[in-house]
């Protein structure tokens, strides 16, 4: 939601042309959330957070039998707990509670996508944001997302998403959901930094005997700027569905990639091919020039359609009269 | 001296088509708008980017429909025969400007038969793929990877039914009298006779192509 004035921006959608990017990598670091997801109690002190920093109210759901509140990402809920009753082993149960939200791609399939220019921006940081007053309200966006983030509000066919509080970034804050988490789960830095705090806790997490426990820092989409520490990084679909490989759609690649650029080329070829035809062969036309647009000299007749057919008797009397046969002529359509 | 002229098209089907080719017009424009950043600024013509994304999927189905009644109107007309496998054949040499080895055509070639398959087929494809993604009334009840094929397919027809336009635009600019077809509704017997003899003839009930 903030101004394209930053002079901060590492890539713009629908733009073909560099973006405004003075002050660029590396002089500029990239950020990280990093969100701990065994250090989280379910609190939804970060929904909490979100909702009053971004002054978002959302409508009074239904309890679908889960902690989930509301179910899942809305225009009006940028982040939701998502809580999974699993069993990673027989007879071992695990209530794993996962803050679902916008991942940051490094390389976001929804700015991919977008058809228009500057509705969504990566900042030099690594944090992807909706210009919403550039939005048109076509859903692209949705159709390019790995991990189905944006919603587009029924009131204004705007996308909404988690912005990483790029307002309160921008000016040296952390987002609110880091700063309301009373665990310490939800951490906030450079990426650098956010990585050698993970591997503390992979350390001391594999200790507790959680053997598989790592960083989910995808490399399909290029890396994250929201991680997360997973006691089993090797099964992320524990997590409600956190998809193990997510990458963008080799459908978007190909719709937005190569199709783009060679579809017009085969447009305008097609166009200026046809002028030059006409240059080098010239038009058909008929060598005689009875009836040429405008000319009204002489009687005009209008041909309407085909003669009727011949009646029996008078096919008869032609076949009799010999030379006028007309057996000659093709078969009526 | 007597003119004669040729009646190729009813004043229904004129106006149908015109009908069509302006609805095509203003849908590809705000299509292509969405299509590739260097064309967003056609949105400027139907009133900005959202009002692009509101109008197109109504001018897109209003050109379907519109090309349903065309469709009735000339399909007969338009099924292919053995004559033109022959034609195709030929088409090559007739590009290059000999047009003396073309087999008589009845009242459409084999190109423009062509043309109007690709027409019909890329619009069926066109209304179905767009519906599945048309937002905000249906898009909500297809799963994202559908979504994701429908808007490809949608690209690629679309990129199709505009090359066979500019085809079907060019055709009428080189053949020379052509466009008075769909003017004016007749055509002259010259245009007739050296263009599409077989149709003359049946017109003319002249033996004499």
């Amino acid at each position: 939601m903030s101004s394209l004035q930053t002079l901060d921006i590492a890539a713009r959608s629908a733009t073909t042309q560099p973006s405004p990017d003075v002050r660029h990598r590396p002089a500029v670091q990239e950020v990280a959330k990093l969100i701990d997801v065994s250090t989280c109690i379910g609190c939804k002190a970060c929904q909490v957070a979100c909702m009053e920093w971004n002054d978002l109210r959302d409508e009074i759901g239904e309890n679908v039998g889960s902690y989930n509140n509301p179910n899942d990402l809305t225009p009006a809920s940028w982040t939701v707990m998502k809580f999974a009753e699993v069993e990673p082993e027989p007879g071992k149960l695990e209530w794993l509670i996962r803050k679902d939200g916008c991942m940051h791609c490094e390389d976001p399939g929804c700015l991919k996508s977008c058809p228009a220019p500057g509705a969504i921006v990566k900042y030099s940081n690594g944090i992807v944001d909706f210009i919403s007053e550039h939005c048109v309200g076509c859903g692209n966006c949705v159709t390019g997302c790995p991990f189905d983030v944006p919603r587009i509000s029924k009131a204004d066919n705007k996308a909404y998403k988690c912005s990483l509080c790029s307002d309160r970034v921008g000016v040296g804050l952390e987002p609110a959901c880091v700063k309301a988490c009373p665990t310490g789960a939800i951490h906030f830095g450079t990426k650098e930094a956010m990585h050698e705090y993970a591997d503390e806790r992979i350390v001391d997490l594999k200790e507790r005997g959680f053997a598989n426990a790592g960083v989910y820092d995808p490399a399909g989409v290029g890396g994250t700027h929201v991680m997360y520490v997973l006691q089993h990084a090797d099964r992320p679909g524990l997590y409600s569905g956190l998809p193990k490989d997510p990458h963008i759609s080799p459908l978007v690649s190909l719709w937005k990639g190569v199709a783009k650029p060679l579809a017009v080329l085969a447009m305008a070829g097609a166009v200026v091919g046809s002028f030059f035809h006409y240059m080098k062969v010239g038009p058909i036309e008929p060598k005689e020039k009875t009836g040429i647009d405008g000319d009204t000299s002489g009687d005009v007749e209008i041909i309407e359609g085909p003669p009727p057919p011949p009646t029996d008797a008078a096919r008869v009397a032609l076949a009799r009269s010999g030379p006028a046969s007309r057996a000659d002529v093709p078969p009526v359509e | 001296m007597t003119i004669r002229y040729l009646r190729r098209y009813p004043d229904s089907t004129r106006l149908n088509h015109w009908f069509v080719a302006m609805m095509f017009i203003a849908a590809s424009l705000s299509g292509l708008a969405f299509f590739h950043p260097s064309l967003f600024f056609l949105s400027a013509l139907f009133g900005g980017g959202p009002w692009n994304r509101v109008l197109h999927p109504f001018m897109g189905v209003a050109m379907v429909l519109g090309f349903v009644f065309l469709f009735f109107a000339v399909w007969r007309a338009n099924v292919m025969d053995r004559v033109d496998v022959e034609w195709m054949k030929n088409a090559p040499s007739m590009l290059k400007g000999d047009k003396a080895g073309m087999p008589p055509v009845g009242k459409y070639n084999a190109g423009q038969k062509l043309v109007f398959w690709v027409f019909g087929a890329s619009l069926v494809v066109l209304f179905l793929t767009g519906l599945i993604f048309w937002s905000p009334w249906f898009v909500g009840y297809f799963p994202i990877t559908l979504r994701r094929i429908a808007v490809l397919v949608h690209s690629f027809s679309a990129i199709a039914l505009i090359l066979s336009v500019i085809t079907h635009i060019y055709a009428a600019i080189w053949v020379k009298g052509t466009m008075r077809a769909m003017t004016r509704g007749t055509v002259t017997e010259a245009w007739a006779k050296l263009n599409h003899p077989l149709w003359h003839r049946e017109m003319t009930g002249n033996d004499k192509p």
